[in-house]
Parts: structure tokens; sequence; C-alpha cells
């Protein structure tokens, strides 16, 4: 969750100066103070703040951040994410231990979580091949037909995933000695988990084949006359975003306990590319920022919209609003707005990181 | 035609006979092994009839859809709420002024209005970008079905059909032979029929309205090449706004239609923009006899799948979406 970019995308996160630890001055003093921040936040931090709130965010910031990955450097906005990450919930729930004997196979979890993640890569692997076949905005629309195709299917189907109901009673795993039930071993869990695919994507953008992709986003028939074989690094993209947006289903399944097809439904698709644009499709600290901004709304938001009067249940329609205001007003999302009133209110020189 | 049979012998021999197949099946007494292996004609017949009326419900929401992103590039995803808020607005006229057709034309001139205004108000600021105006495309359907939600609540609601067209009407379909030699006949809601033949009408009017006509002439031309057809003098707005509002008004009308046939309640938004979708990635984008066909396609996947294959009938329209894409991605009625 560092803000190693403060500057431009010239100077590298990982300098390779030779002593091998160069990257750590990469960051920023804010970053700096906003790690620490997060792992000291249990010291002081309810347990609600820590797994409903944070916890969930980090979540939430994960499977975004698959999407921004694809889109903000592939250039394919897809909206498969999210189902992604839902078949590996669902592959958690039915490999492992649940509520639903009669289904779950009980496998412990070192066996459970590998296989799950490994059948998500692959089912958003194979969604990506089939949408890189078609050009640009194709791609929105056959990510949302798979996605809820999906959803229609795990409604429809009760001998694997249950139909309606799905499955409840998962809990996360014992092992090293901890239980990861404890709201404290979770939020370190999501913590570390997003600051690692945080880590990576950053990494992997600056790595020989994130800017071949940059650049086949940019200009995919001069790459190829490059001899980049831009179908394969698309492919290769999705493969990626799809493990990340694995881990996550897998984290979000143990938080919620339960699985059902409304987990990956159409709604929260969209809500997980509402989340990826609202924080800025440009940088990786954005999802996670629009996944923070989101919980925070999802959770007071009935407080607040029936302290001015109005039905709870409007949280939809303040979540639309907001989202259209962000696309009119800043294509950048929360991030692009950060950065353009940044040098305003501080100066370039000792400007504070796009913290949330 | 002919030079496809031309060119494709063996593919030709394989649609005449599955179309005499068909034909046998659809007019034949059906023998008592075939009724034995698939199930009574009766169900086969209803299932064919019930995928071709719902195939016309999504030819009329594809084919506004289609049209507006060929000549756009605009993914409209409000496609499926511009529907249901036309199902909504017809329940409403209909049933207070006692006229369907009341209803139908109310749906169609409201929905219409509403796309001028999308139009006018937000895609022209953000014209040539594709993605963003599909984001604000998301963000209005949010907005809209929430509002949808507000106004009309969770219950499900059915417009009335018009008397003249309730009740069942006997086809020249024999179902079977009784003892006596005395023929029984299919019994079909006249409803769905009148549904197939305003969707037929409505597809023949958007054909000469798209070929013979000047509008239809630069609408084509704004398909093909849309830089070039404002470089001719074309005031290029106003055919986006007239194809814009056609678009969502045929929306509208299809969700009096569908709510006729149908029910209207939330989530329905989600399915048709979701049938739409598919509609036109299995028919191509842009094409109207694209939109026909896929239409057909997948209203018939859907009803056949839900009779003999209830639990995988989602996943018979979907197989039919990625073999398209695996074999034409640019859609069965495309070239290119």
């Amino acid at each position: 969750m560092a803000v190693v970019e403060s500057n431009s995308a010239a100077t590298s996160a990982f300098p390779r100066d030779g002593n091998g630890f160069g990257w750590l001055q990469a960051i920023h003093p804010a970053g700096w103070a906003l790690i620490v921040f997060l792992l000291f936040l249990p010291a002081f931090g309810s347990n609600f703040v820590l797994v409903q709130i944070f916890g969930w965010s980090f979540i939430l910031g994960m499977i975004a951040l698959s999407l921004m990955f694809l889109a903000g450097y592939g250039g394919m906005v897809s909206l498969v994410q999210m189902t992604v990450a839902g078949c590996a919930g669902y592959m958690v729930a039915i490999l492992g231990d649940s509520a639903i004997t009669q289904i779950s196979l009980k496998w412990p979890w070192w066996a459970a979580v590998p296989i799950a993640v490994l059948i998500a890569t692959i089912f958003g692997t194979v969604s990506g091949a089939l949408s890189v076949r078609t050009e640009g905005i194709y791609t929105i629309m056959i990510t949302l037909a798979i996605a809820s195709a999906f959803y229609y299917f795990t409604l429809q189907n009760y001998t694997i995933f249950n139909g309606f109901s799905g499955f409840n009673g998962i809990s996360p795993p014992h092992f090293l000695g901890v239980d990861w039930r404890d709201p404290t071993a979770f939020y370190y869990l999501s913590l570390f988990s997003a600051a690692l695919s945080f880590v990576v994507v950053l990494y992997v953008s600056r790595s020989p084949f994130g800017l071949a992709l940059q650049g086949t986003r940019d200009n995919a028939r001069r790459m190829a006359a490059l001899g980049f074989n831009v179908t394969a690094h698309r492919i290769a993209a999705y493969c990626f975003a799809s493990v990340i947006a694995a881990f996550a289903g897998v984290l979000l399944v143990w938080y919620q306990g339960q699985i059902s097809p409304g987990t990956a439904g159409v709604g929260p698709v969209v809500d997980i590319l509402v989340i990826a644009v609202v924080g800025g499709l440009s940088r990786p600290i954005g999802p996670f920022v629009g996944a923070l901004v989101y919980v925070l709304l999802r959770t007071f938001s009935i407080d607040a919209l029936q302290a001015v009067g109005l039905d709870g249940k409007r949280f939809q329609l303040v979540i639309g609003l907001g989202f259209l205001i962000v696309l009119l007003f800043s294509p950048d999302g929360l991030i692009g707005i950060w950065q353009r009133i940044r040098p305003r209110l501080l100066g370039p020189r000792n400007a504070e990181g796009g913290t949330p | 035609m002919s030079g496809f049979a031309s060119r494709h012998p063996a593919w030709t021999l394989v649609l005449v006979v599955l179309c005499a197949v068909l034909l046998w099946m659809i007019f034949a007494v059906w023998p008592p092994e075939l009724e034995q292996a698939i199930g009574r004609k009766r169900v086969f017949l209803s299932a064919l009839l019930n995928g071709i009326t719902l195939g016309s419900l999504y030819f009329l929401v594809a084919s506004g859809f289609t049209l507006i992103f060929g000549l756009m590039r605009n993914v409209n995803l409000a496609h499926g709420s511009l529907y249901l808020l036309g199902g909504y607005v017809g329940y409403g006229f209909a049933s207070l002024s006692g006229y369907w057709f009341l209803g139908v034309l109310a749906a169609f001139v409201i929905v219409a209005l509403l796309g001028i205004v999308l139009q006018v108000v937000v895609f022209r600021w953000m014209e040539g970008q594709e993605l963003r105006q599909t984001l604000v495309t998301i963000g209005i359907s949010i907005v809209l079905a929430d509002l949808m939600l507000w106004a009309f609540g969770g219950d499900f609601y059915q417009i009335e059909t018009p008397s003249w067209l309730a009740g069942p009407v006997q086809l020249p379909f024999v179902l079977a032979m009784r003892s006596n030699g005395e023929a029984v006949m299919l019994q079909y809601p006249l409803v769905r029929l009148g549904i197939f033949v305003a969707a037929v009408v409505i597809g023949v009017l958007m054909w000469l309205a798209l070929n013979k006509t000047r509008l239809g002439m630069q609408i084509r031309a704004g398909v093909d090449d849309r830089d070039m057809l404002s470089a001719t003098g074309v005031r290029v707005q106003t055919v986006f706004v007239a194809v814009f509002a056609f678009g969502a008004g045929l929306a509208g009308l299809a969700g009096v239609v569908g709510g006729t046939f149908q029910s209207l309640q939330p989530g329905e938004d989600i399915k048709i923009l979701l049938a739409s979708l598919v509609v036109v990635i299995v028919g191509g984008m842009g094409s109207i006899p694209g939109a026909a066909i896929g239409a057909l396609i997948v209203g018939l996947a859907e009803q056949f799948g839900s009779v003999y294959m209830p639990t995988y009938a989602v996943v018979l329209t979907f197989v039919i979406m990625v073999a398209v894409l695996a074999i034409r991605p640019q859609g069965l009625a495309r070239g290119r």
C-alpha cells in the first residue's frame, strides 16, 4: 500500500542499484506513515474497524486491483474479475468444508485453496482468451455476458453449486498455530495479501512483460509489427489478474463465511468496476482507495441517508450518482482529483502521497 | 444464397436435411417411438413457438441496442433499464386509460424522449470516448434501477392483454390422432403470435427505413464511416439523436410487450440486458439482420434448454455465444 511513485513513471520503484535495499528509499515518507499506521492499527482499532472496514476493503481492493491491472495497463475493462473471485470462493466451499456436507469434499485447506485458485485462474484465463478475440469495447460486453452466465448457472445448478442458497458455514482455517478467524489475525492476513498483490502488480507493471502489455494498450498494431504476440500478452495479463482475484475470492469466502450466487451477481460485478473507476484506473493504489470509500459508504450511508430523511435502502442510488459524478468530472477517479489539487495545496515538493 | 449453395455444397445439404426434418417434426403426427425418446410433441411445439416469440421480444430490444452501437460505438448498458422503464410507463398508462395501445405509445415516446435527453446532455459531452460512455451507461443503469425500485417496489406487475389478443387460438399443427380419427390441434396464446407478427412488421419497417430512406442511408453510411459522413455535410449529431431516440423508444416499446406476456419486476432489466448482449454478440454488432438471427437463436436455445435440460439452460445459451466467438468473433451476420 506504499506510495512509491510520487514521481513520474521514469524512476523505477525497484532501481537495480546493487545493494538490494534501494527500493526502500523509493517509498515516500507518507507511504512509511501509512505502513506504520496499518501495521499498528490493531493496537487501537476495534474489531469492527479491523475486519468489517479494513479487511473487507483490502479484499474488494484486491479484486478491483486485478481489474485495474487489466484496464489500466492492458486497456481491457474486464467485468469478469468478481466472477473469478466468486469461482474461487465456490471452489473453496466445494472442495473444503462447509455446512452443506453432502456436497463439500472436506479437503484440508492446503489442498483446497491451491486447487480453488488454480480452477478460478483457468476460468479467468479462458474468459480472457475468449474476450481478447475481439477488440476494445467488446471486452466489456463479453465479460459481462460471461459474468451473468456464471451467476445464472450457479443459481440454477443444485448438484455442484447448491443453487439459490449456496454454501454457508465456511470458516478460515487454523494453521501455523494461529486461528485465522480471530479478527486481528484475519486483519493481518488480508493486509498482507493486499500489500503483496499491490507490490507484485507494481513490480509486474515495470517488468518487460508489463511494459509490453502497456505497449499493446497504446498501439497494438505497432507492438505486433515489432514482433510481440499481442494476444498472448493479453491472455497472460488475464491469467495474472485472475490469480490475484482468485486469492481475493478465497479471502472473501473466509470473510463472509458463506457464498451464494448473489456474491458474484451482476450487482457486485458492477460494484467492482465502480470501485476501480472511482478510485482511479491509472495507479495500483486507486482500487484500494475506491474500495475504502465504497466500504465506508456502504457501512455508514444507511445512517447518513436516514439522517437526511431518506430511506436507508437508497444506498445504490448514492453509489450510482457518486459514480456518475466522478466519471463526468474526473475520468481518473479520486486519484486523479488528488493529483490535480495536490500542487495547489502543498506544492509539488512536499506533497503527501495519495493516502486514503 | 445461390452463391452459398455453390460454395458450400456439403453444408447446404446438411441445412436442407435439417430443414426437412424440422418441417416433418412440426407437421407430422409423431410415431410412438419418437414420443418415447424425446417426449410429447405438444412440449416440443410449445418450446419451438415460445422460443420464436421470445426471440421476437429479444429482437425488439436488441435491434435498438445494436443500432445505437453500430452508429455511435456506444455500448448502452442502460438498455435493460430503458426496457424496464418503458414497461412501467406502459403499465401506468395502460391501466389508467384502459387502452393497451396508449401504453405502448406512451412508453415509446417517453423513453425515446429520455434517450434524447441522455444523448444531448450526457453522451455528446464525451464524444468518441467509448469506454467513458459505456461506464456512464452503467452508472445510469444503477441509478435508474434504484429509482424504479423506489417508485414501484419489488412487486411484479403484469400489463393486461387487450381483449382482442386474449385467449388461445387453434393452430394448424396436428398434435395427435384420436382413436376416432379426429385430429388434436395445438392451442396457442394469441398474444404471443401477435408479438411475433409485430416484431416481423417492425423488423421489415426498420429494414425499409434503413435501406430506402434518406435518413436510413445516412445511418448506414455512419455505421461504415462516421467521420466521412460528417465530412460530406450531414448533420451527424441530428442523426445520432434520431437513432438514440428510436433505439431507446424501441426498448421502451419492448418493455410493454414483455410486460404483457411476461412480467415486470426488478432484475428484469439485467436479464434483458444480458439477452441483448448475447444476441448482438451472436448476431454481430450493428447489424439488424444479425439481431434477428441472434434473437431467434437465443430465444430458441433458452426455451429448448429450459424444457429439455432445465439445470443447464443458461449454459446452452452461453455455449452458443462461446462457439460463435471462437469461430466467428465478428458475429454470424457481419462481414469482414
